[in-house]
């Protein structure tokens, strides 16, 4: 599995806890947060780059929270 | 025998109202229920004993402690005679001496003019007091035991008969104390023996090796064989074990800056008097033919090694790290603490990496195994921490164990947790294998939900659903201590038919009438506590699960009260401190994160930097990020990520990829064959600190011999951080503890001095709890109100399917320790020398597999060749393995799978196939290769040094 694949998939999973917890509607907040306390500058800015290219392999909801991402700090 | 420092008081202690006495003349008051030689003992008298101590239920079958009791008959035994109100006992008279002296005089007429103990034998010590020698009328002409055969089976103690008073210590301490019932007496009157299970020798028999009847034995019948090998020990240390969570405290007993032998401290509020096999007798690793003493250094992974001055060593360390920085930026390189190392240690490595390095590019071995339990109860109770402390256990109705082996990888307190199931406690065990506390001798689960691995959070859902539908929920304790929103979604989601037994049994492979008996019984059943371990975590729904055991915990009132509570059982010795000192690379000590700014700053000033706001690179991350290319040097205290972290392959590829990697360890441990700097490591013999337990106890480690390589690890790291032009001012870790105490709220209260007056301290120690806090959650969580969270089940990536029809599971013994660093360098081998395959027989079965064969486990990451054990252990479908060797390579197969909130990766399950074969996999032939090759270079920097 490549880099951007497993971000992609560790993205899901947090996207499967949120979705359960707050329900799809505010899942996308509560996974973009849990991503900026989390996820090193440079995790997310490439799971943001694949985002922007259509991260065809993410949920909704976490393409959704990745949209809302500010640009991290460069690392 | 006793521990040098020892003052026993015969019989037990109790807890009854206060009964006053006369003893020899003196007003004496103690507890209802206290013994009459317990209470000349509380008089400042001894009166004379064999077959009592105070670890053990008074016995009464030597009849050397006999006292006169104005008003009664006879002589009775003052270890089974209770304390009455204005009883008048008299300890000493002429004819009490005459009775003692012809019972000592029977014993010496048939014992060995020398034996082990020597002086320190309490036969002897009796002896002497009532002025008695070897030498007795009877003479030894007669029939006696002198000739009896040793056994020296076990490679840590010897059994001597000729020196054995058939007191049957030794055998209540394997009854009562330890709990395994391995040791009886056999035959009647002059045949009577002590034998180990079927007379099997002591190795053989079902003896686990804790030495508490080495401990007990009043005449060196039983011995170690360290103390026979360099002789008596001249002074006494007291220091924690740096084995597992349970945090045992030792007396270490010393020559000449040499361990004789390890003696748990009956004060030690963890073990309370206990050890296993691999606290108390498997420290010869300290001073192993292995040890590294010399700071080595080479360019490439492919040279030899150079043996250096620790000066060159730092300036190269610190020239590569800063050259990285330079050429790569700031955020290139980074740490591991260590949870083997002290608080201390970790406190200082992650000091280094922010403030030296500027980078929160810092995480701790708890990554791969508790880290979900930090975030789950930090969610759901407001902090990172077990809710108890172990002795909470005496008081516990029902048990419930989840994914937990308590007696191999908890085993002191997996036999106080067998003392209370003797007493009675019920007991639900949670867990795909059949670990012993399902049937062992005296205990039977009330329950054993023998689950499929990675249905965890299936489970517990059904439990939580039977609790509220069946409207068990303690309504009163929710709604005054928990946050009544999210209770209500939880209470609606658990409700759901989906989460019902019945529906969930398809998943998880549990019969429902169980789970609904199982939850009913944990409910209602009186004070409920869960304990739990790596079973729960290492999960890719493991933060999940530990917030569905929380939510459980609430809804039944199971919380904040002794008894009761969430307890993560904690893996190695300091994973509980390492998190605490702020290793993760998100937050600071105290679990505080890196986006409050008032705590930044509280550090930044203390430290003289501007701390990053950002949260830095996890373990797999960083390594990930070598392979990517942006992470290039690594210094790793006291951790081996090649061999204890997941897919082996992708470990190595990351390692291999970086420009520096600094491993600071005992041994050239698996990862530093991928380094570029050895760093001497010292034991935990050879260094003071703190270890803080599972029970968030902070303890004492006290230095009983100097570093074998010059430095202690902090001062390895506070030399290091200085060659990087960091000064780090401290002389003593007593110093870094101040430091640590200044900066989080909760070790506000905690010093050295308090440490040495007090013994231990559990965390939070501060102005609202000067002396600690045992139990937490009293009255109110410490977020204040408890959160229920929603635990919607997600099944793992991880499924079988044709090509790989079967389920791994891992786990460990108790004669082993992780990835066995410490351990297989001790005799401890002999009882475990290999990692096994454990398949149940319809599975070998099918494959054509019986005990002993070779077979090969593949999986998607990889494969690897073991042995096989049949075993009905394990349910048809699951296979189970240890990971204690290097050359098995378990690593090799767990894949990159990981818990969707911490990263903690998926070890417990791994869909694989397993078939015979002949040979060794490809990836065990490189690794013999790379094994051998590493070894010959530094073998070549020895041999020039």
């Amino acid at each position: 599995m490549s880099t951007i694949e497993h971000l992609a998939s560790m993205a899901n999973d947090i996207s499967n806890f949120f979705e359960g917890e707050v329900g799809p509607a505010e899942a996308p907040a509560s996974i973009a947060l849990h991503l900026q306390r989390y996820w090193d500058p440079r995790m997310r800015a490439r799971i943001i780059a694949y985002a922007a290219q259509g991260g065809e392999q993410l949920s909704a909801s976490a393409l959704a929270a990745v949209r809302t991402l500010p640009p991290p700090p460069i690392r | 025998m006793y521990s040098l420092d020892h003052h026993d008081h015969g019989t037990p202690p109790t807890d009854g109202a206060p009964v006053t006495l006369t003893i020899d003349g003196a007003e004496v008051t103690v507890p209802a229920g206290t013994s009459v030689m317990r209470a000349a003992a509380a008089a400042g008298g001894a009166i004379p004993k064999l077959c009592a101590t105070d670890t053990l239920n008074a016995f009464g079958s030597c009849r050397v402690c006999l006292v006169e009791i104005e008003g009664q008959r006879g002589f009775p035994a003052s270890c089974t005679t209770l304390v009455a109100p204005g009883m008048k006992v008299k300890t000493d008279s002429e004819r009490l001496q005459q009775l003692r002296r012809g019972v000592i005089e029977l014993y010496m007429s048939d014992h060995p003019e020398k034996d082990a103990a020597g002086e320190r034998s309490e036969l002897r010590q009796v002896a002497a007091k009532l002025g008695m020698s070897t030498v007795t009328r009877y003479g030894k002409d007669g029939q006696t035991h002198l000739e009896a055969c040793k056994d020296e089976s076990n490679p840590y103690f010897s059994f001597d008969p000729s020196a054995c008073i058939v007191c049957s210590r030794c055998v209540r301490a394997c009854n009562e104390v330890q709990g395994t019932f391995a040791l009886t007496v056999e035959g009647r009157g002059f045949a009577s023996r002590i034998v180990a299970s079927q007379d099997d020798g002591f190795k053989e028999s079902e003896c686990v090796s804790c030495g508490a009847c080495v401990e007990s034995c009043p005449t060196g019948a039983l011995t170690e064989k360290s103390m026979q090998a360099v002789g008596q020990p001249a002074e006494a240390v007291k220091t924690t074990c740096a084995y597992c969570g349970v945090g045992c405290s030792f007396v270490a007993e010393v020559k000449d800056q040499q361990v004789v032998r390890m003696v748990p401290d009956r004060e030690g509020g963890a073990n309370r008097g206990h050890a296993c096999v691999k606290g108390r007798f498997a420290y010869g690793y300290a001073t192993h033919q292995d040890r590294i003493t010399k700071p080595m250094i080479r360019a490439k992974i492919t040279d030899p090694w150079r043996e250096v001055s620790w000066d060159e060593a730092f300036r190269h360390a610190a020239s590569e790290f800063r050259r990285i920085q330079a050429k790569y930026g700031r955020f290139s390189v980074g740490g591991i603490t260590s949870s083997r190392c002290t608080n201390e240690e970790a406190f200082l490595v992650q000091k280094l990496v922010r403030a030296a390095l500027g980078t929160n590019n810092v995480d701790t071995c708890a990554r791969v195994c508790h880290s979900p339990t930090g975030y789950g109860l930090k969610q759901t109770l407001g902090e990172s921490a077990g809710t108890q402390n172990f002795d909470s256990v005496t008081k516990s109705d029902v048990i419930m164990v989840i994914g937990a082996n308590p007696t191999d990888g908890h085993p002191v307190f997996g036999s106080r947790m067998k003392r209370r199931l003797r007493e009675g406690a019920k007991l639900i065990v949670a867990d795909p294998r059949e670990i012993d506390l399902v049937r062992s001798p005296h205990i039977q689960a009330d329950y054993h939900l023998q689950l499929r691995p990675g249905t965890n959070v299936a489970l517990i859902n059904s439990l939580a659903h039977v609790v509220v539908t069946e409207g068990l929920v303690n309504e009163k304790f929710v709604a005054e201590r928990c946050e009544p929103g999210p209770f209500q979604r939880w209470k609606d989601f658990v409700s759901q038919p989906k989460n019902s037994p019945e529906a969930m049994e398809a998943v998880t492979g549990v019969p429902a009438r169980h789970v609904r008996q199982a939850a009913r019984l944990y409910a209602t059943g009186g004070n409920g506590a869960i304990y739990y371990g790596l079973g729960v975590t290492e999960h890719s729904q493991g933060s999940t699960m530990v917030m569905g055991i929380a939510n459980l915990a609430m809804a039944t009132g199971n919380i904040g009260r002794e008894g009761v509570g969430v307890n993560p059982l904690r893996g190695q010795n300091n994973v509980q401190g390492s998190c605490d000192m702020g290793s993760f690379p998100h937050e600071l000590a105290g679990y505080r994160h890196l986006s409050d700014e008032t705590t930044r700053n509280l550090f930044g000033a203390e430290w003289g930097v501007t701390i990053d706001p950002e949260p830095g690179l996890r373990i797999p991350n960083m390594l990930e990020a070598a392979v990517d290319g942006s992470f290039k040097a690594l210094y790793i205290q006291g951790e081996d990520p090649a061999q204890s972290d997941p897919n082996t392959q992708h470990v190595a590829a990351g390692l291999a990829a970086m420009e520096c990697v600094i491993v600071q360890d005992l041994f050239l441990n698996e990862s530093a064959k991928y380094a570029h700097i050895f760093f001497p490591g010292s034991s935990f013999l050879e260094k003071d600190g703190t270890f803080t337990n599972a029970e968030r106890r902070i303890q004492m480690v006290r230095k009983v011999m100097e570093p074998l390589g010059g430095l202690a690890d902090w001062e390895v790291t506070v030399r290091f951080a200085k060659a990087l032009g960091y000064e780090m001012d401290y002389t003593h870790p007593s110093q870094i503890m101040d430091e640590i105490a200044r900066l989080t709220p909760t070790f506000t209260g905690v010093s050295y001095a308090k440490l040495d007056a007090e013994g231990s301290i559990q965390w939070p120690c501060n102005e609202k709890a000067p002396l600690g806090t045992p139990t937490m959650h009293i009255g109110e969580f410490v977020r204040g109100k408890g959160r229920f969270f929603i635990t919607e089940y997600v099944p793992t990536k991880e499924k079988v399917n044709a090509k790989y029809p079967l389920i791994l599971t891992t786990g460990r013994v108790l004669s082993q320790y992780n990835v066995g660093a410490q351990t297989r360098r001790t005799p401890n081998s002999q009882w475990y020398d290999e990692d096994r395959i454990e398949i149940h027989p319809h599975d070998a079965e099918d494959r054509g597999i019986a005990t002993g064969d070779w077979v090969g486990v593949s999986s998607r990451a990889g494969t690897t060749v073991l042995r096989a054990t049949v075993t009905e252990k394990v349910q048809p479908g699951v296979i189970y393995t240890t990971f204690h060797f290097p050359e098995s390579g378990a690593n090799v197969i767990t894949t990159e799978n990981s818990d969707w909130a911490t990263n903690c990766p998926e070890y417990k399950v791994t869909a694989v196939q397993v078939m015979k074969v002949q040979q060794p996999s490809d990836w065990q032939r490189r690794h013999a290769e790379n094994d051998r090759r590493q070894r010959e270079l530094l073998q070549q920097a020895r041999a020039r040094a």
